[in-house]
């Protein structure tokens, strides 16, 4: 393969990792943030305590964060067929990494909004805050950063997961790596897909920190 | 409308505790007057604070009923508790800003829950800063403010929705004694100034003292004294408010002043005789030693109280001057009974009798 193939192939896979990566980091916070929230405000000490749902809540995001992600994605594949119409190619993979992504969200939300401290949260409800005020105005704000630096985590590890993908034809830099890397045995384009790789987690997380503290005024 | 704003009756509280059931308050009556600076004052772990949260139902009481300017509380459905709470506010010991806002933010935010248009909000806050004396600061964020600083900013958050009441919870306990006396007066200024009613928690009696009218004691859940600040100073009835009245009698109990049993007087001293050199003149007029016990000198609400205990001449007849020299001069005093340790007697003020 000539310079300026090679080139152009890793410039189009890079962009449908981007791509895979954030899309599914999108959707998977418009799933995983209410969850997540949800899963704060029903437990015990929360504002609206439920028992049961939280329970039950909780179970179904320990089940499917339980099933690794590989296999996670090769049993949810004739659904996703079903439901988009393929089972391979960025479309199903990013659909397959949505469903294990969200419940990891879920959770990276329930971390992040237990940092805030429970006299704030008390402070608002003395001043006659109804649920809602106190999730956007407090859990919310009062969780940004932390829920930014999560952020950044849950996108990294959603380009694993979308690299992990590669094994499955899911196109993208994982894909690259295993068909030229492993299967044509060309470890040198493996290798560029990893330093690609390392460099994209790298800037991820040095944004992320930056633009949580950035928003943080605790520390000024 | 009756003149009591808060009204508490016969509120039980019980927590469901690994360790079984807990009983943090047990059948609570108590009735705050409009404009009072109510102190409720006990040790912890009494059930002050639990008392305090269950009157904006932060806490639900297990039994009993809470009622606000007329309106029982308890049991209403929560939106209709949430418009009764915007006139309660609520300041407490670690200020509870949100840390993400900055000072004029946080004092706006009781006005962006209830719907009150945004420059309406923002010209209240801003006056509301002047108030509390912090104009130059609107823009920093609590991380950039001292501990004082900070609760003056809750202090101009709890005026923010124009409260009937303002429950203080500790609210000068994690300050140094200067920052306090400074929160103290804003608080006072406040209730008197704006006759918004006040109910102060605390386990230091100098916080009733430079604040509160009416004080309430509670020891295991229950009240067990209540009335007058400066009643309860001059005769507590009840063990627990003369510990508390008397923070440190217990290490009091030192060998060289249970010697003297006998001839005791317990002085009180008021604004005018507390600045006079009554001791050392009634010695020269009488030509008698007399032993100095105890002395303190107090003020409620900024009135100079004193108190001493002395042990007279045992000659019979310059004891007998003594107290008329007392008497002349217009101490108050009580003579303690013989073996009864003087700072378990009841704390004798402003009259002469003494009830146990």
């Amino acid at each position: 393969m000539d310079t300026h193939t090679l080139i152009t192939l890793l410039g189009e896979e890079t962009v449908k990792t981007l791509l895979m990566t954030l899309v599914g980091t999108l959707v998977s916070y418009l799933i995983g943030l209410p969850i997540g929230v949800s899963l704060i405000i029903t437990s015990p000490n929360g504002i609206k305590p439920m028992g049961l749902y939280n329970k039950v809540m909780g179970f179904i995001v320990n089940v499917i964060r339980s099933v690794p992600f590989l296999i996670l994605m090769i049993a949810l594949m004739p659904y996703i067929r079903k439901v988009i119409g393929t089972g391979i190619g960025p479309k199903a993979i990013t659909a397959a990494l949505i469903v294990a992504a969200a419940p990891f969200v879920a959770r990276l939300v329930e971390q992040s909004l237990m940092e805030v401290d429970p006299g704030v949260i008390e402070a608002a409800q003395a001043m006659g805050a109804g649920t809602f005020q106190i999730i956007w105005k407090v859990l919310l704000l009062e969780g940004r950063p932390s829920l930014l630096n999560g952020a950044a985590v849950a996108m990294i590890n959603i380009l694993g997961y979308s690299a992990m993908a590669g094994t499955v034809g899911g196109g993208g830099l994982g894909d690259v790596a295993i068909r030229y890397g492993l299967y044509r045995f060309q470890p040198a384009i493996m290798w560029i897909t990893i330093i690609i790789l390392v460099i994209l987690v790298q800037v991820m997380q040095e944004a992320g920190i930056r633009i949580a503290s950035k928003l943080d005024n605790r520390i000024s | 409308m009756s003149d009591h704003i808060i009204s508490l009756q016969g509120v039980t509280k019980e927590f469901d505790t690994k360790n079984g059931k807990v009983v943090a308050l047990r059948g609570i009556d108590l009735d705050i007057s409009r404009g009072d600076s109510y102190g409720i004052i006990g040790l912890s772990g009494a059930g002050k604070s639990t008392l305090v949260r269950t009157i904006n139902l932060l806490e639900q009481p297990t039994e009993g009923k809470v009622i606000f300017d007329g309106n029982v509380l308890t049991g209403i459905r929560s939106k209709d508790l949430n418009i009764q709470r915007r006139k309660i506010s609520m300041i407490f010991q670690q200020f509870n800003l949100l840390m993400q806002r900055d000072a004029i933010g946080n004092i706006c935010f009781p006005m962006e829950i209830a719907g009150v248009p945004r420059a309406e909000a923002r010209a209240k806050a801003e006056e509301l800063l002047k108030v509390v004396d912090l104009e130059d600061r609107a823009h920093s964020y609590p991380s950039q403010l001292s501990g004082g600083q900070k609760q003056r900013v809750a202090i101009a958050r709890a005026l923010a929705s124009d409260p009937e009441v303002i429950l203080c919870d500790e609210a000068t306990s994690a300050l140094d004694p200067k920052t306090t006396r400074s929160i103290l007066k804003l608080l006072r200024q406040i209730n008197e100034e704006r006759g918004i009613t006040l109910v102060v928690i605390t386990h230091e009696m100098n916080v009733i003292k430079q604040l509160c009218n009416k004080v309430a004691v509670i020891e295991n859940g229950e009240i067990v004294e209540r009335g007058d600040v400066q009643e309860i100073f001059a005769k507590p009835k009840t063990r627990a408010a003369r510990k508390l009245f008397f923070p440190a009698s217990e290490e009091r109990e030192t060998p060289g002043i249970k010697t003297a049993t006998r001839n005791r007087l317990r002085l009180a001293f008021n604004e005018k005789t507390a600045y006079k050199p009554i001791i050392s003149n009634m010695i020269l007029e009488t030509g008698a030693p007399v032993n100095l016990l105890y002395a303190n000198l107090d003020a409620l609400l900024d009135e100079q109280k004193g108190q001493m205990v002395i042990c007279l001449s045992d000659d019979k007849d310059a004891a007998e001057r003594q107290k008329a020299y007392l008497i002349r001069e217009g101490v108050d005093f009580t003579e303690i009974p013989e073996e009864s340790d003087y700072y378990d007697y009841p704390l004798h003020g402003f009259s002469e009798e003494v009830t146990e």
